[in-house]
């Protein structure tokens, strides 16, 4: 070894195709109820492909982009690392077993959905899946009151208009995007020196 | 079989118009799902919804698999591959394009306002998420119970969200729900 001893900021070598097919692949084995955490653990704690300055980078980019965000962020990571095949081998390598564990699970349930011991399991789970859900809404809503302060309103009119009065998600969005940017815009244009 | 075709073709459709629309993420459209699959179409039951949403989330794999299952309820192994095609695959090309050019607008002052206004939308999504899911699974009060447990404990608390969702399951089965 000629090279200086590596810092402990130096990333790893580029992962491999067949790395990113299997680090994606052993992630969908762990992600119980989302994957984001475990994806970060994954590339920033443990294999060091990423500082988690890039991971937050490519994250934003994920959370501006529309669609599931983890299995964007397979496919920015991947195209990063490897181009259009490394995206493409991260995206299934992310894709293919929760898609088989989901057909074996639709195929179940449309045989045994309407067994009594089904039945009353799902009656229990399906009130806690709800649960997670309003505790994630929660966990994202806080921060919003800290900061850009129309946000916490067009946070509670957007959940207002979809959840309660149930109206078409299209024609929502159609009015309250325009809304909110030009609200963000203004705000920035106010905090600018 | 022009009727399965035709069938296949709303699905791809519709879902790829809904992960287009998924601001923040796939549980952004569950009420769009819920509206489509249940009010609109008359694809499924209430119960059903609401159970597959459970199953989706007690599986492993990202909570977008619900798409897969309501796939496969609609149209079979072609409806399940359809609608997670539909749902998975634009918007990560999109993002495999973007994140090439990603640098070049990232600190844009245009960027930023679009992602300050995004993000509160986005929020409002998941929070519709969770009152269109408990008003639909909450049909009676140990359910009710269920879901404010199991938001406190996983708001207070860092245990693994499947914990929870096995409590639950075990107390469904005793009968009380």
């Amino acid at each position: 070894m000629s090279e200086p001893a590596a810092p402990l900021s130096t990333l790893p070598p580029i992962p491999s195709h067949t790395e990113l097919f299997l680090a994606f692949f052993k992630i969908t084995l762990m992600g119980f109820g989302g994957t984001l955490m475990w994806t970060r653990r994954m590339f920033v704690e443990r294999k060091r492909w990423m500082t988690a300055e890039e991971f937050n980078d490519v994250y934003a980019l994920c959370q501006f982009l529309p669609g599931p965000n983890v299995v964007n962020l397979t496919a920015v990571f991947g195209s990063r690392m490897r181009g259009p095949t490394g995206a493409i081998a991260a995206w299934s390598g992310f894709l293919i077993l929760p898609f088989c564990v989901m057909l074996a699970a639709g195929m179940l349930y449309e045989r045994y959905g309407d067994v009594e011991i089904v039945r009353r399991v799902l009656s229990g789970v399906a009130p806690a899946a709800a649960g997670l859900l309003i505790a994630t809404a929660v966990k994202m809503a806080a921060p919003m009151f800290r900061r850009f302060e129309p946000a916490p309103f067009v946070m509670l009119a957007t959940a207002f208009a979809i959840g309660l009065m149930r109206w078409p998600l299209l024609l929502v969005l159609l009015v309250i995007i325009p809304v909110s940017i030009g609200l963000a815009w203004t705000m920035r244009a106010r905090t600018t020196p | 079989m022009k009727a399965d075709g035709d069938i296949l073709i709303t699905l791809a459709v519709q879902f790829a118009i809904m992960s287009l629309l998924a601001l923040g993420g796939a549980n952004a459209v569950v009420p769009e799902m819920h509206r489509q699959a249940v009010e609109l179409r008359g694809w499924m039951s209430e119960s059903q919804f609401t159970d597959m949403f459970a199953i989706s989330q007690a599986a492993p794999g990202p909570n977008v698999m619900l798409v897969t299952l309501i796939g496969y309820h609609v149209a079979g192994v072609a409806g399940a591959l359809v609608t997670t095609l539909a749902m998975c695959g634009p918007t990560a090309m999109l993002a495999h394009f973007l994140g090439r050019t990603w640098d070049l607008f990232k600190d844009a002052p245009w960027r930023v306002a679009v992602q300050a206004g995004v993000v509160p939308i986005s929020v409002g999504l998941v929070g519709a998420s969770a009152i269109v899911l408990t008003q639909a699974a909450d049909r009676s009060w140990v359910a009710a119970v269920i879901t404010v447990a199991t938001a406190a404990t996983a708001f207070w608390s860092r245990w693994n969200p499947l914990w929870l969702i096995g409590v639950a399951g075990l107390a469904g089965l005793t009968g009380l729900v």
